[in-house]
């Protein structure tokens, strides 16, 4: 078990040169730098100063050496500085000569945009386990369809459309949800039981809909699994041996039909450090989502990748622990690694 | 007993959130100014940093400009007066300016400001190593020296009059709290301290900006004790806050101004709606390089075909107003000569015809040595600029033109297609500053790759003019001179001017003080004289 770990950690680092270079040669596919998106239509910013910036920046050598510096920097983990003129660090927080701590852009948005989704996700789960089981304990029953309906119905609505309705009506007509932003304006002056209420009220919309919306995929697949095990031959027995449907259902059932969901969250990594720049733009909430579109839009080269790789490595990484968690937990696998 | 604990809890918490019902005071009556209250407004984006020189975007010049005073500023009528300074002269030869700062100013720190701190900026500006685009106007000064505590004198090769403008637009930084730093990634830049009405109070990365009122500022006392600028990047979120009383002011949309407001009653008994014509035109222009659009017949033709009330109407919703000149209607320096051309899509035939063009092979679209007359339009992501296009599209149509539409992304547009001067005509806008000066924009030598002229404009008189016009410092003459460069402008038609739209505040009636209908400045220009009386502000926790 330990030398497959190894093997696959070590693989991963190649794996990352790889993306990583991809994705440096995609980005500087697109036209335009850092100096055409921040003053670049301004008739008071002069074309030399303009070159001048892209010498500070480096980018006006060939894209190989711009590589290069990238990765070398990279071999010491230093993500550096984006390209905006705030020139904050794009991972982690860097203290000055007289102790002033500047936070990394990541650093600040990744917390935002984890907590959302895993909450989301968490919220998922525990409504659609349970349609899941039911939609499959009676199947083809009016409590199957109503879900089936449902699910589809939170799975069709555009999660941006929902969103301004909820809104409006959440918060402009009954008043009773904030409408934007992560903490009310005077959350300063706020006692820390009141902060924790304020954040949670502020999160609830945009938590909420995502979960509305993700549903489907979830209960469905909780469903099917639950079928093709309600099948199996030793639920017969279970059922045969005169053990209650609940027990045959909760103990027997459920835990095979779970299995693969494993692998299903293991998936969902990416996307729960991804973020929704359509929800955040919306939602007015500072995470990953927004913090790379905008990067992309500004040509903002540093903290684009720093964003990639970061991803990228995630990624690898929730694979490794989902395929380790499936092994775990399934010794049918455990037996066939260990070969 | 646990279930009843926590659903007392939760009531609690819940009815701490609700804003306690109060019964609404009188919005529309008259109130005494008073001092204090909090200012709440949406912006779109988040400034990366506060020093304005630095940070490109509007963002920052916007909160940075309640932080930092120039040495001039526009009054409500656009003219130049002073802010840090008390005076200026210009000498005889006109190559000298000498500005005389008011006696004991301070910055927000409590240490004095003086005209060692302005030729400390100016250094800073001119620097090699200062990450500035902005650094050319200031580079020009050969001698800049503070030969008093009050005075600041800076002398130029020749005579140059963008100077007093770009006196107006350079926030004056501390030295004692920069000297010896690295600017590009001095903290200050977000902590920034100043000397103009408001200080920094909080900033909350990715979601708002606090500015308090600055007890030691330099202009007087505002009367607005807070100003806080919440980030709200979606237009649909800004207006739902609006509606529901938690932003006090955002700029609308022609669609929010025209449509919605009318519609809601319980809109316009709360919200005050203020109309301002900004620095700001959109325009179709053509690449003069390229056939056919180097015969100003061509041009003329396609002006006359566009019907620039339409545009207004149709994607502004009446809310802008057709141009003639490329400053702004009702300033000195636009020519109240010039009228737009008229739509006269006769007359646009009439001049294709002389130029050439005619429907030879009978398919609709007119032609020249066998050639149609077809091109394509390109434009960035601006549903406006976009809007207009295909109201130009159909228009061209019905004189026989084909027209085709290609919007990009705005980098790609830039780096692409107008550097490398790849484009037939465009649908874009200048948002100019003040300073009449277009040089860069129209001078024969601004050609080159990334700079701003690049439709390829080259008319021997209108050089002469722009530069005449920067050597001139005396504003009469320099009028004069501006109205003759925007006559052979007219003439020769190598854009054409589609609109300037009207900058649409929305502001909740809380806040008094407004000048309405707005001065040619803008409504902004007396915000420190805004009050919001007491019984009309939010409930406030505050610091006191």
């Amino acid at each position: 078990m330990m030398r497959y770990l190894a093997k696959r950690l070590f693989w991963m680092v190649p794996l990352l040169v790889g993306i990583s270079l991809i994705s440096f040669l995609i980005m500087h596919l697109a036209p335009g730098d850092i100096t055409t998106t921040e003053a670049g239509f301004n008739p008071k910013a002069s074309e030399e100063s303009r070159q001048k910036l892209r010498k500070l920046y480096h980018l006006d050598e060939p894209l190989i050496v711009q590589y290069g510096l990238w990765l070398k920097r990279m071999a010491i983990l230093d993500f550096g500085e984006s390209f905006a003129s705030h020139q904050r660090p794009v991972l982690w927080e860097k203290k000055d000569e007289k102790g002033e701590v500047t936070k990394g852009l990541i650093q600040e948005a990744l917390p935002v945009t984890l907590l959302i989704n895993v909450v989301s996700l968490i919220l998922t789960l525990i409504i659609s386990i349970p349609l899941g089981i039911l939609a499959a304990k009676y199947r083809n029953l009016w409590q199957d369809r109503s879900i089936t309906v449902l699910i589809f119905v939170g799975f069709s609505i555009p999660g941006f459309w929902l969103s301004l309705l909820l809104m409006y009506w959440l918060g402009v007509v009954y008043n009773v949800f904030p409408i934007s932003g992560m903490h009310s304006i005077n959350y300063q002056y706020l006692t820390a039981p009141h902060k924790i209420y304020d954040t949670t009220h502020h999160l609830f919309l945009p938590i909420i809909i995502p979960s509305l919306t993700g549903l489907a995929g979830f209960t469905l697949f909780v469903k099917n699994g639950m079928l093709d095990v309600l099948h199996q031959d030793y639920i017969t027995t279970a059922r045969a041996k005169g053990l209650p449907e609940n027990i045959v259902l909760g103990r027997h059932a459920l835990r095979n039909a779970l299995l693969p969901l494993i692998t299903i969250i293991g998936l969902s990594i990416p996307g729960l450090i991804g973020g929704s720049v359509i929800s955040e733009t919306i939602f007015s909430i500072p995470g990953m989502g927004k913090l790379f579109y905008d990067a992309v839009l500004m040509r903002d080269f540093p903290v684009i990748m720093g964003i990639l790789t970061i991803g990228a490595a995630l990624t690898l990484i929730g694979n490794l622990l989902a395929d380790i968690a499936y092994a775990w937990a399934d010794p049918r696998v455990r037996r066939g690694v260990g070969q | 007993m646990l279930r009843k604990v926590f659903l007392a809890a939760t009531l609690a918490l819940v009815a701490c959130g609700k804003p306690a019902a109060v019964q609404t005071p009188d919005l529309d009556s008259p109130y005494p100014a008073q001092q204090g209250g909090t200012l709440v407004d949406a912006m779109s984006g988040e400034p990366s940093g506060l020093i304005a020189m630095l940070a490109g975007e509007s963002a920052a010049s916007a909160i940075a400009s309640n932080i930092f005073n120039s040495l001039l500023k526009y009054d409500k009528n656009l003219e130049l007066e002073g802010e840090l300074a008390t005076s200026w002269e210009v000498s005889k030869d006109q190559k000298t300016i000498s500005f005389h700062l008011k006696p004991d100013m301070k910055w927000a720190d409590g240490k004095p400001l003086t005209s060692a701190d302005v030729l400390f900026t100016w250094k800073l500006v001119t620097d090699e190593k200062t990450r500035t685009p902005y650094g050319a106007d200031y580079k020009l000064v050969q001698k800049a020296e503070a030969p008093d505590p009050l005075t600041f004198r800076v002398t130029y090769a020749q005579p140059y009059a963008p100077a007093l403008d770009s006196w107006a637009g350079l926030h004056i930084l501390p030295r004692h709290l920069l000297e010896g730093q690295d600017i590009n990634t001095t903290a200050f830049a977000r902590h920034p301290v100043g000397s103009h009405y408001y200080q920094l109070d909080e900033w909350k990365n990715g979601e708002r900006i606090a500015l308090k009122r600055n007890p030691n500022a330099t202009q007087g006392q505002a009367r607005i004790d807070r100003l806080v600028s919440r980030f709200i990047p979606d237009a649909a979120a800004q207006f739902l806050e609006l509606m529901a009383d938690n932003i006090d002011s955002m700029n609308l949309s022609p669609i929010q101004y025209a449509r919605i407001f009318p519609a809601r009653p319980e809109l316009t008994q709360k919200i005050a709606q203020y109309k301002e014509l900004g620095n700001a035109y959109t325009y179709l222009g053509f690449n003069l390089k390229h056939k056919p659009w180097n015969d100003k017949r061509v041009r003329l033709a396609i002006n006359y075909a566009i019907d620039k009330q339409e545009l207004i109407d149709g994607v502004l919703l009446g809310l802008g107003e057709p141009i003639a000149s490329p400053y702004k209607p009702g300033t000195r320096w636009s020519n109240p000569d010039l009228k737009p051309y008229a739509y006269d899509p006769a007359k646009a035939k009439q001049l294709l015809k002389e130029a050439g063009f005619e429907d030879h092979d009978g398919d609709g679209i007119l032609d020249r040595d066998g050639k149609p007359l077809s091109f394509e339009i390109l434009t960035n992501q601006n549903p406006q600029r976009v809007m207009s296009a295909v109201l130009i599209q159909r228009r061209l149509k019905d004189i026989g033109i084909d027209v085709k539409i290609r919007q990009l992304e705005w980098a790609s547009f830039i780096g692409r297609y107008i550097k490398t001067g790849d484009f037939d005509v465009v649908v874009l806008g200048w948002s100019l500053g003040l300073e009449p000066d277009q040089f860069n924009i129209w001078h024969s030598s601004q050609q080159d790759p990334g700079k701003f002229n690049f439709i390829g404009y080259n008319n021997p008189t209108v050089d002469k003019l722009l530069e005449q016009g920067r050597l001139e410092l005396n504003p009469d003459k320099r009028m004069k001179i501006y109205h003759q460069f925007a006559q052979q402008l007219y003439d020769d038609s190598p854009i054409v001017y589609l609109y300037a739209g009207y900058g649409l505040p929305a502001i909740h009636k809380r806040v008094k003080g407004i000048d309405n209908p707005a001065p040619p400045a803008g409504i902004g220009h007396n915000s420190y004289e805004w009050y919001i009386p007491e019984p009309l502000r939010r409930t406030e926790i505050s610091d006191k």
